[in-house]
Parts: structure tokens; sequence; C-alpha cells
């Protein structure tokens, strides 16, 4: 670890005056996991959009390393027209020239990956949630990706599901390497997959800590963060 | 006074889409993928609204002849009933029919398809991968309108005065050769061009339009049922000035 792949500083942006990340800096490390936490409504998505380009700050700066991103929807964002396999081949089409062959191969190595060869020839509409993410990451991936950013990976699924991705993001990270960024509020997923996880609230970092660090921090939000994660005050 | 800003935003956005798409066309012709998306698209243009477009214009052919012919009647001209009514469709009626049945049909599904693209994150998904919505989903469904409309229009003005035809002969006492003969004597190659010329333009307006509105929706699920009916009624809009432009040029 050591070159920044996606760097902030000093990063704002408003909607209809509402600052909704408010001078947020941080950097993401090749080859780690960095674990975006917060509660909903804090910016963690807004944040991701401005990681991959898809928005741009009212002020200072974002800063991407030249380097190949993916990016998981929380909806797996799939064409409901495509099967799941022409879903996943379709940057490979689009935007490389690769013979049909090679596409084949990529495309059935991704669905392995993700284990959903059964479901290649299903569409959208025919597969659970978890599934059309799964075919998502797929889809991230057959462009051999160095940098994925995940927003709200487990958000919608139940725990055997969310086990299932969790172990996709660290598998990715350790077995190719992927830098993963992701944004949750799944205390378990950050705890499991992440180097460093940073807590987000009001548009602010609160805290950026490996995972253990986090855990036993006596920071206030980090600590009522971790409660109501685990169901206290209820 | 807040849609004064709203409209020339909408305006610079629809131009936008437009300049973007229309350097597509070469790409969505030549190429193989793109191009069987074109022959979808052309296919749903095309042949989709022919059950709608057929009724429309068949109905409009029968009571612009009823009309007219009541009026002529009056005169004892019913001789020209069959060149009134093929002129009719064929400067105005004809391109104004196809214009609407598909911006009704078929712009208001394109909106409504971009639109849940885009709130279903789908189009921002495709920037990520590198592939521009412009060349992917705009060109092919605007090409496909502005080659379609033509077709379409044409088919408007035959089953227009097949429709005045019948009402001429059954109730106007205008026999149906002499109607036919009526309608071809009057018709002039030039009429034929303006309104194919037309409803070309109609097309790419109403391609345009929808396109525009769909990738311009934002707010949900309310957003997409706002952008169809603003492309379906901005379309509308387009056709009548554009139709009356185009018709103050060349009469």
């Amino acid at each position: 670890m050591g070159e920044k792949v996606i760097e902030f500083d000093s990063v704002t942006k408003s909607f209809g005056g509402k600052k909704v990340l408010d001078a947020l800096t941080f950097d993401v490390k090749r080859g780690e996991v960095f674990v975006i936490l917060g509660p909903s409504g804090t910016g963690k998505s807004v944040t991701l959009k401005h990681a991959i380009g898809l928005m741009e700050p009212d002020s200072g700066e974002v800063r991407r390393a030249d380097v190949r991103f993916g990016y998981l929807f929380q909806s797996g964002a799939l064409l409901a027209w495509k099967s799941v396999w022409e879903n996943v081949a379709l940057p490979l089409e689009e935007t490389m020239r690769l013979d049909a062959k090679e596409v084949a191969r990529r495309v059935d190595n991704a669905l392995a990956a993700v284990g959903l060869t059964d479901a290649a020839d299903k569409y959208p509409s025919e597969i659970s949630g978890g599934m059309q993410k799964r075919a998502g990451l797929a889809r991230a991936i057959v462009r051999e990706a160095e940098v994925i950013l995940y927003d709200e990976p487990t958000s919608g699924l139940d725990p055997v599901t969310s086990v299932h991705i969790s172990k996709l993001i660290s598998d990715l990270n350790k077995k190719r390497n992927v830098t993963s960024v992701v944004v949750t509020h799944d205390m378990v997923l950050a705890a499991k997959t992440a180097s460093r996880i940073m807590l987000v609230k009001d548009g602010k970092a609160v805290v950026c800590l490996p995972p253990e660090e986090f855990l036993k921090s006596d920071i206030p939000e980090v600590r009522s963060f971790i409660a109501a994660s685990k169901g206290e005050g209820i | 006074m807040r849609f004064v800003p709203s409209f020339i935003s909408s305006m610079g956005f629809a131009g936008l889409i437009l300049a973007r798409s229309v350097q597509y066309f070469p790409y969505v012709l030549v190429f193989s993928r793109p191009r069987a998306d074109l022959f979808r698209q052309l296919y749903a243009t095309g042949i989709r609204t022919l059950p709608v477009v057929t009724v429309v214009s068949l109905f409009m052919g029968m009571i612009l002849s009823l009309q007219v012919g009541l009026e002529l009647a009056r005169f004892n001209q019913e001789l020209y009933l069959g060149a009134a009514v093929m002129l009719t469709l064929l400067r105005e009626m004809g391109a104004f029919c196809c214009g609407i049945c598909l911006a009704a049909c078929v712009g208001s599904a394109i909106a409504a398809e971009l639109g849940t693209m885009k709130v279903n994150d789908e189009i921002d998904a495709l920037k990520i991968m590198g592939i521009p919505p412009e060349r992917f989903l705009a060109a092919p469904r605007i090409l496909a309108l502005v080659l379609m409309a033509p077709v379409v229009a044409f088919y408007c003005c035959i089953m227009g005065t097949l429709g005045g035809g019948i009402v001429g002969a059954t109730q106007l006492n205008v026999d149906f050769q002499q109607f036919m003969s009526g309608a071809l004597w009057m018709a002039e190659s030039k009429d034929l061009f303006v309104g194919i010329g037309k409803s070309a333009l109609f097309g790419l307006l109403i391609g345009v339009i929808s396109v525009s509105e769909g990738l311009g929706t934002n707010l949900g699920a309310i957003g997409v049922g706002k952008s169809t009916q603003r492309a379906v009624i901005v379309s509308f809009l387009a056709i009548l000035i554009s139709g009356y432009m185009v018709s103050r040029v060349f009469y």
C-alpha cells in the first residue's frame, strides 16, 4: 500500500442550500478496502459519486489516479432488456475491441467469480436483489477494474447474501488486489472487510482508523454508531 | 418567472443531446451491433404504432371528407372532394397525424424508458463503463424516428385518403374512382416532398425532446411521470409550431 488512488481535498458540496459534504478530506491507497460508514443522509453516496466523477464539487478537489474504475450501484443498475450475460458483456462489447471468444471467456469468468453462472441467461427482473448486485459486481470486474466503488452493497439483503457479498469484496481484494471503497452502514461488513474505516457525519469525516482501533475508539459518535448497529437502546 | 430560465435550460440540454447524438448517426448506421438496435427502434417506431396510426388517419380522412364534402355539396363541387382531401393530407394532416401518433406512442415510451433508467442509476452506470448514453441510447432512437416518420406519414396519407373515399362514396354520393382520380389529379410532387420533409422534422423534434426529457429526469417515479408528460406536451407544441413555420416557408 502506498500510492493514493483517490484523494479528497476539502471537498464541499451543497444541494438546495444544504451542505452535504463539508470540507471532506481523505485518501484511499492502492490495495486497501476503505469503508465509509455513517447514518443515512450523511453524504456517503454523494462522496462515492464525487470519487468516480459523476459529480463535481462546489469547492475543493478530487484527485483520481489513472486506473480502471468500477462501480457497484445499490440497485445493481442492470439494463432491464438485456440478460445477465449480456449486461456483463456490455462494457467489453461497447468499449473494447475484443473478439467474441475473448468476450465470452471474460464474461464466463466474471460470472463464475460471483457465482452466477447458472443465472447467465436470466433477465434482471427474473433474479433476486442479491443476484442483481452480484451481476453488477461481475460487470464491474469484467473490465479488470483496479478500483471498485461499492454503494451500500449489502443494503436490503438477507444476512446470508450479505455475508456472501462481503466475502466477494474481500476475495477481490486479496486475490486480485482490487482496491475497494465501500459505502455502507453495515458494521459487520465494515469490521470484516475494511483496512480502514472512516465515519462520516453531516458531511464531515469524524474519524478514520483501522477496524480494530475503530471498534475500540472512545469518540462519542463512533460509540453511538457501534451501539446503534448492535441494536442497543431499542 | 421561473419558467423562462427553466425553458432556456431545457432548450440548451435538448440542443446538447441533438449535437452529441447526431455525431453518432454514422456509427449507428455502419456498425452491426448499434444497427441491430436501430432496427429494433425502427420496428417499435413503425410497426408497433401501425394500429393506432391506421385508426387515427382513417378517421381523420373520414372527418375531413365529411366536413369538406358537405360544404362542397352546397356549391355542387363534390368533384373536388378527392383533391381537397388529398392536398390537405399531403401538405399538413398526414405529417401532423403521424407526428401526434409518434409523440403519444413512441415519444412518451422513450421518455418513460430513459427516465426510469436515469432514476435507477443505469445511465450513470453506462457513463462509468465509458459508454456515452448519446451513442448507446439516444442516437438509435432519434435516428429511427427521423427515418420512420416519413414512412408513417405517407401511410397516414394513404389511409386518410382511403377513409375520405369511403365517406365520399357512402355518404356524399361521390364515386370512389372519381374521388381517387381527383385526389391524384391535383397532388403535386412538391406537396409530397414538403409533407415528407415535415414529418422527418417532426420525427427529429419528437426524438430529441423525448430523449432529453428522459435523460433529464430526476425526483424518482414522480419525475418519470412528469418527464413523460412534458415530452408529449412539448412534442405536440413543437409539431404545431414547426408545422406552421414549414408551411409558411413553402406555401
